[in-house]
């Protein structure tokens, strides 16, 4: 993970030379720039009236469906966009959330939706209320530290309204200039760029996984491993855990994107990569990225939530 | 009695059917023999209970009864799971070993089936842990450990079959009311799980990596006992962490008092390839009585950690030493070729980096505790005397000095030609380096005595009240956050975040933009030290006497490393090495990953500033008088 993030943290927020008081308005159409064009050789002004006319927000797509095998949909996900604009300030804050749930007779389904709606609810009661408020009160708890209640709640939750089901939980929270990720199970959160760049930015939390790490067998033999499925961490499961929360600066001009196994453990990195990159915009793309987990087999519930975030 | 904390999941049950299991209650009597008296535990199979044996009417002879629902609906596989209890109740019946409850009695009735046990009175070492406010001694653990291994060679040793306990961890070792060990909560319930949905959970903490692979054999309990020893030597729950990563969180990293013959011993046990670990609990068990030899642990009192550190120490050499007249308690300023250090003696002095040589000193009214910055051929600092003091660097001359209402003990920042400094009188003020005059200054309704941070347009500093504030260059504050007590920690600004300690025990980090928390690191006691961050890792000491390595994302502690007293000044990376001094006196040189001594280096005094590296030398002041030049 330390790696993955420092990779992160090399790649440089395109140089901010605006405030956003500056700017009067602004289309609500995503406009595409190109940021190749964007060197220093540029004056502001410039940037001003023809490029940067756009308020740095995020623009969101996400695809749900139950793949070609499976009768049912376990999978479960909550988006949340907004912005706040005023006092010479401006906030972007993102809440995006995927549940893969598992254990059979509907308690697979319940508790990825117990899972996402309580992790949901936590976090805008705690962190989205008190930030938006104009309360002088602040938070005692941390954004992690809420992150981390939230999730354990929502294991909680699931013992009590699903026992025996289980779920993945996959969170990304962005307010302002920064991320922060919740995760346990085998979902994943990726940043992928437009110059074919892909970051993992979760570990899954699989028995296979562990067992390539620590050299005792391939990828190739995990990929096929009879035991692939199997978790190490999940909520509803086993006690007691900590989900992995980190940090870390919001990454520019570049997607994120959150899927459950049934997009990423079917349809190849790069190809998701590539589809990404060839979408008019992530709608198209989340329709075209679950349109290729369906054909190739759609073994598996499909979910995703694709975020394209501001240059 | 311990809980079963095993989770079964049916997978072929209907919901309904698994929330039968209604508790006995109090009163209740069963086979007109054990008079029910309260649950002890709840488990995933059933509960269990204490209840007084009525066949001896005349004294209080106290059981444990431990019930377990039978879920099986089919009645084939229900009669499967009774025969197999019973097979297994009578192996335990016929155990016979001083940390092994005694069986008494079982049967089965209806879905239920019941053990009734020995009561032990007692704790288990899971609540030991919890409650324990550090480490335990190792000597303690090792006289666990040889027992532990003492009742596995007996089990393994069962004929015609070995015994496998399967599930050794903490919360299934009980300590008694004598000090001694008791295994409790034996595999037989296991024979109570059918058809357990297999694509969960895979592991536990405890577990070898075999048993993925559904393989039980002695070999099996020997891991497990490695890692609950782990698992009770660091503190570390080891199902907080991936599996098979007891490898990735060395226990004398953690716990440096140990020694290198127990840390051995526990990593033989946790060998991920069966065969490399002790073949036998005896060979396990002698391994521990050899190492227990060797490090004399049972001849004393195991209050052996200081001595440890010392031995280890390797030397390191002072290049010169300089004495001023009284403590010295705030830090160096290297720049070119000369050292500059403020001592209680009121002055200021400046010596051949080189050499030691007095160049010059420069006297003020008070104690000077800050560390200087320099600009433009000038020295900054502030005094006790309540003064800002410009002074040139070559001649130690008088520049201009700038007055404000109390003693300074923040350090100046220069940026843009300006210098920020905090003061006692509760403002911050901003003075032109070349003038002598204030630009600006900002109430901050307590004194500050943090230095202040600046980054582009955004100026961040605490005060003595806890507020954190982030002004702009206009000294209008853009936010503003409260801990619950002082900042005097200067905070530290990377990448969107700002750190900064409090002696409320946290160590904070707030976003930036907003001063919202995104998270916090609580320490055991205040932290006044300037955190230092280095690639991904946030380091700071604490007066709780530790150096802490915390990573920078996840606010995860690496490593932390515990001196003999407070830590006061701040942590700095040379190469490969943190070093940081103690308030007992000694400068100390650590692997900055690991947290491993390099050596140390002791003085006679506290030593409370940050030191400074410049040509491969180190700087530092202490309250011995002294500055100290050491080679490293």
């Amino acid at each position: 993970m330390i790696s993955r993030i420092k990779q992160l943290l090399t790649r440089k927020p395109a140089e901010q030379t605006l405030h956003s008081s500056e700017i009067e308005t602004a289309p609500l159409q995503n406009i595409l720039v190109d940021t190749d064009k964007l060197t220093p050789t540029h004056k502001p002004e410039l940037l001003l009236e023809s490029q940067r006319l756009e308020l740095p927000q995020f623009i969101i797509g996400c695809g749900h469906s139950v793949g070609k095998q499976r009768d049912h949909n376990e999978d479960a996900l909550f988006t949340l966009t907004t912005n706040l604009i005023a006092d010479d300030t401006q906030i972007p804050f993102g809440l995006y959330i995927i549940a893969d749930g598992m254990g059979g007779h509907q308690h697979g389904e319940i508790a990825s939706s117990v899972a996402v709606r309580t992790l949901a609810s936590v976090v805008v009661q705690k962190i989205y209320l008190s930030f938006m408020g104009l309360s002088e009160s602040q938070n005692e708890e941390s954004i992690q530290e809420i992150l981390q209640e939230g999730v354990i709640q929502a294991h909680h939750e699931i013992n009590t309204k699903a026992e025996g089901g289980g779920t993945t939980l996959t969170a990304a929270l962005i307010m302002g200039d920064m991320m922060t990720i919740a995760h346990v199970g085998d979902s994943r959160a990726y940043i992928l760029y437009s110059d074919g760049i892909r970051e993992t930015l979760t570990h899954d939390h699989t028995l296979v996984k562990r067992l390539e790490e620590l050299g005792q067998i391939t990828a190739d033999e995990a990929a096929v491993h009879p035991q692939r499925n199997v978790l190490y961490r999940a909520l509803g499961q086993g006690e007691p855990f900590h989900p992995d929360i980190a940090t870390f600066p919001l990454p520019h001009s570049c997607h994120l994107l959150i899927c459950s196994d049934g997009l990423w453990g079917v349809v190849p990195e790069k190809h998701l990569l590539r589809l990404v990159n060839a979408a008019a915009n992530p709608q198209q793309a989340c329709q075209s990225l679950t349109d290729a987990a369906n054909n190739a087999g759609g073994p598996d519930n499909i979910t995703v939530i694709l975020v394209r975030l501001p240059d | 009695m311990a809980l079963e904390t095993q989770r079964i999941t049916p997978a072929d049950e209907p919901v309904a059917d698994k929330r039968q299991a209604e508790h006995l209650q109090p009163g209740v009597t069963l086979v007109n023999r054990y008079l029910i008296q309260g649950i002890v535990g709840i488990g995933g199979m059933g509960a269990v209970y204490s209840a007084r044996d009525l066949h001896f009417p005349n004294v209080f002879k106290r059981v444990a009864v431990k019930e377990m629902v039978n879920m099986a609906r089919d009645p084939t596989i229900h009669d499967t799971i009774v025969h197999n209890f019973e097979r297994e109740a009578n192996i335990l019946a016929t155990l016979d070993h001083p940390s092994i409850p005694r069986i008494y009695d079982y049967f089965s009735h209806e879905q239920r089936s019941y053990l009734i046990l020995e009561f032990i009175d007692g704790k288990d070492l899971e609540a030991i842990l919890n409650e324990s406010e550090g480490f335990l001694p190792e000597a303690q653990v090792v006289s666990w450990a040889l027992e532990l291994c003492d009742v596995l060679n007996y089990l393994h040793n069962i004929r015609p079959q070995p015994v496998i306990f399967r599930d050794m961890k903490p919360s299934n070792i009980m300590l008694n009311t004598h000090g001694h060990i008791m295994l409790v909560d034996f595999g037989i319930a296991k024979t109570f799980q059918t058809g357990q949905k297999g694509t969960m959970i895979g592991t536990e903490g405890y577990s070898p990596p075999e048993q993925y692979k559904g393989e039980a054999t002695p070999l099996a309990d020997i891991y497990s006992l490695g890692a609950t020893l782990h698992h009770l030597l660091t503190q570390r729950d080891p199902r907080l962490e991936p599996p098979f990563s007891f490898g990735e969180r060395m226990i004398r990293t953690i716990n440096p008092a140990v020694s290198v013959e127990m840390e051995s011993v526990v990593y033989t046990a946790l060998q991920y390839n069966p065969t490399e670990r002790f073949q036998s609990a005896k060979k396990m068990q002698e391994a521990l009585l050899n190492s227990a030899k060797k490090t004399g642990l049972f001849n004393e009192v195991p209050t052996a950690s200081a001595t440890v550190k010392t031995d280890l120490a390797g030397s390191a050499k002072a290049l010169w030493k300089f004495e001023c007249e009284d403590e010295i308690r705030g830090s160096p300023l290297y720049h070119d070729g000369i050292l500059y250090i403020g001592s209680y003696d009121n002055n200021l002095y400046a010596l051949q980096a080189a050499t030691g040589e007095f160049a010059w000193k420069y006297a003020t009214d008070g104690g000077v505790v800050s560390r200087p910055a320099t600009y433009e051929g000038n020295i900054y600092f502030g005094s006790e005397d309540k003064r800002l003091h410009c002074v040139s660097a070559r001649s130690g001359k008088v520049v201009w000095t700038y007055q404000t209402n109390g003693p300074i003990r923040s350090s100046p920042v220069v940026s843009d030609g300006h210098i920020f400094i905090g003061s006692d009188d509760a403002f911050l003020h901003v003075i032109n380096a070349l003038s002598g005059r204030r630009a600006w200054r900002v109430d901050a309704g307590a004194q500050v005595r943090s230095t202040p941070c600046i980054h582009i347009d955004n100026v961040f500093f605490g005060n003595e009240v806890g507020d954190l504030f982030c002004v702009n260059l206009g000294g209008n504050t853009r936010w503003r956050f409260k801990a619950k007590r002082a900042i005097t920690s200067s905070p530290i600004y990377s990448d969107g975040v700002v750190f900064a300690g409090s002696v409320d025990t946290m160590l904070y980090a707030l976003d930036a933009k907003t001063g919202y928390i995104l998270w916090r690191f609580r320490m055991g006691r205040a932290t006044i030290s300037t955190p230092c961050i280095f690639e991904n890792y946030v380091f700071t000491g604490s007066v709780d006497n530790n150096i802490y390595c915390i990573e920078l994302h996840s606010a995860k502690e690496v490593w932390s490393f515990a001196t003999d007293n407070q830590v006061t000044g701040s942590p700095i990376i040379y190469k490969d090495s943190l070093i940081c001094g103690s308030v007992d006196g000694s400068i100390y040189c650590l692997e900055y990953r690991t947290g491993r001594l390099r050596w140390r280096f002791p003085t006679r005094g506290a030593i409370t500033g940050t030191a400074v590296i410049a040509n491969e030398t180190l700087y530092f002041g202490s309250t011995d008088h002294f500055v100290y030049a050491i080679v490293i």
